[in-house]
């Protein structure tokens, strides 16, 4: 027993270390104690531009692994996030003693109880997939947060894409 | 400050005064032409050397915040009368003055006094509404509230809301938490009193008839489950904590009933009608669409909603006995939330105008839609008591802001907090006296 489920948390472990390997490599903040008048920096001679690398779309970064983003007003699962649910999929399976909670979540247009409704819809997809995949229902529970909880608080289409999601959290 | 403690069915409800709440603060946009009118300071019997309240300035603040009056300034004022007997009406009609409210209180005991006033229509030179109350220290602001609503009917036919309340729910960054907390107060913005209190969403306030209890969703416990909360006592009970949501309530015409949204584990959010007493729950929609945000017609015949069954959402009702939906919304793309106007004669819904999420009221009979607001994400939107005028949620700086707008569109306020994210307002049932 405890095998398998050392085996399926060093798969998952796995997996979100390979998503996560990016983002932690970055460039070193420009104003350290040393010196730190940013006045070097301003340069953007060849040196800074050949030496530097480029900054990945954090957007996801802390959070990659647990929580899944949705397109506007779409409570579908997109292709890049399949394979995602797959492994939790696969811990879960492994695990039957484990539950998740999907939270659902939409952005903070229009009106708060019909968006509950709509963040609802995005953890029902969620779980339908955990579903197919072999996992019990009594593994998993669902809840909507609806606009309630945003983790992005401006109003632009950056903000609201992060908003739009649910998240994965194990319960045991 | 004080804090209490309540312990109802092991879970925790905080009192604080109204001290230490956010003070409203208010910003009015009237009619083009406001009605003239004196409120001379009202005189003052007793033992200290004021009065405990300056009720004069309640009652013009009152109707100066309706939009459709312009009060005198005291320094233009030819004289100060009291009392009836002492008023020259050519001292008012000279200043164009189209209505004088003179009036005193006397104290009569310790914590015991009388507000008396009079409105005279200085033309005619008639007296309008005479009338005497009993008063202590911590009703007087409310009764001054009710002289100004009598003045107010007597001058417009409309009946005034000064006497009532606003709850709305308030989120405070508190570190990396929000804070929720559940907010009544008298809707001029004073007397805020802070009747719950969480690190967890609160959600969809909603008053019973009788004005001495809410119904709200809280999500306590990473889970969503509706309670009815007394106001005068802070105890609560839970009336629904189902698998998957619980939420949107609001209170059938006879306080008996709420029409709630279950989702079930499924997560297929309906319609329901929930027995307070009993805790037996109808189901009244059956579709796999979204159903939600029931609430009832004034007359207790039907429950309207929104339903996405047509693609976007759009207002239906069905009968409270349970049918078949009918749609009433078909302008646009997004009409949700649907709130009837106590005289049932108008839905107020949020509504997708090009883009901006604003507040429309629809003509029952004649199904036209009146965008009201002009913001970009209006929503929560909650007739007066009177039908004259709405309360709804819009945005300002990136906080949530509280604004009325009458019926028609002409009389703006704002209603901007100190501090926090100020939403779903909600406005209360005339008070009983």
């Amino acid at each position: 027993m405890s095998y398998t489920k050392l085996f399926a948390i060093a798969v998952l472990g796995l997996f979100l270390a390979g998503c996560k390997q990016t983002p932690v490599e970055n460039p070193e903040p420009v104003d350290t104690t040393y010196g730190g008048s940013g006045a070097d920096t301003s340069g953007g001679g060849i040196y800074g531009r050949g030496g530097g690398e480029e900054i990945p779309d954090n957007s996801m970064d802390e959070t990659l692994g647990t929580v899944i983003y949705f397109e506007f007003d779409s409570s579908e699962v997109r292709m890049q996030d399949q394979e995602l649910v797959a492994a939790h999929a696969i811990a879960l399976n492994q695990d039957t003693f484990k539950n998740v909670r999907l939270e659902g979540h939409a952005d903070e247009r229009g009106s708060r109880e019909y968006n509950i409704g709509l963040a609802e819809r995005r953890s029902q997809a969620v779980r339908q997939l955990l579903m197919i995949q072999g996992v019990s229902a009594s593994q998993i529970q669902t809840v909507s947060f609806g606009e309630e909880r945003p983790v992005a608080f401006g109003n632009s289409e950056s903000d609201y894409a992060q908003n739009r999601r649910v998240e994965i959290t194990y319960t045991n | 400050m004080f804090k209490r403690t309540l312990f109802v069915f092991a879970l925790t409800i905080v009192l604080a005064d109204s001290a230490a709440a956010q003070k409203l603060v208010i910003d009015v946009q009237g009619v083009a032409q406001p009605t003239p009118v004196a409120v001379v300071p009202f005189g003052w019997q007793g033992s200290t050397p004021a009065a405990p309240l300056d009720v004069a300035t309640v009652i013009k603040n009152d109707l100066r915040r309706s939009g459709r009056f312009a009060p005198t300034n005291e320094n233009d004022m030819l004289q100060k009368p009291t009392d009836g007997a002492d008023v020259d009406f050519d001292d008012w009609t000279i200043l164009g003055v189209e209505a004088v409210v003179v009036g005193k209180v006397i104290q009569s005991g310790e914590n015991a006094y009388t507000l008396q006033f009079q409105l005279f229509d200085p033309f005619t030179r008639r007296q309008l509404v005479g009338f005497r109350m009993p008063a202590s220290r911590g009703t007087m602001r409310s009764s001054a509230h009710r002289a100004a609503d009598m003045i107010y009917e007597k001058l417009t036919g409309i009946k005034g809301v000064f006497g009532t309340q606003v709850a709305y729910v308030v989120a405070e960054q508190q570190g990396k938490d929000r804070l929720y907390s559940l907010i009544v107060a008298d809707q001029d913005g004073e007397n805020e009193f802070k009747i719950m209190e969480s690190k967890d969403p609160i959600m969809s306030p909603a008053w019973s008839p009788d004005g001495r209890q809410l119904a709200y969703v809280s999500f306590e416990g990473a889970r969503s489950s509706i309670f009815v909360q007394t106001l005068r006592t802070g105890s609560r009970f839970q009336v629904s904590n189902k698998p998957g949501i619980n939420g949107a309530p609001s209170f059938s015409p006879d306080g008996r009933k709420l029409v709630i949204t279950l989702g079930g584990v499924d997560g297929n959010p309906d319609i329901y009608v929930l027995d307070i007493n009993s805790r037996q729950s109808t189901r009244l929609t059956t579709h796999r669409a979204i159903d939600t945000e029931g609430s009832w017609s004034p007359d207790g015949k039907f429950i309207y909603f929104t339903s996405d069954r047509s693609g976007g959402p759009q207002v239906y009702r069905i009968s409270a006995n349970g049918g078949t939906p009918e749609r009433i919304t078909f302008e646009g793309s997004y009409n949700a939330r649907p709130r009837l106007s106590p005289d049932g004669t108008r839905l107020a819904v949020v509504h997708n105008d090009r883009g901006n999420f604003r507040i429309a009221v629809m003509n029952i009979e004649r199904k036209d839609l009146l965008v009201l607001s002009t913001g970009r994400q209006d929503e929560s939107p909650s007739f007066a008591p009177n039908s004259d005028s709405l309360i709804y949620a819009t945005r300002q700086g990136g906080d949530g802001v509280l604004e009325t707008v009458s019926a028609d569109g002409l009389i703006r306020q704002k209603l901007a907090s100190g501090k926090g994210d100020v939403r779903e307002p909600v406005w209360s049932p005339f008070p009983r006296f």
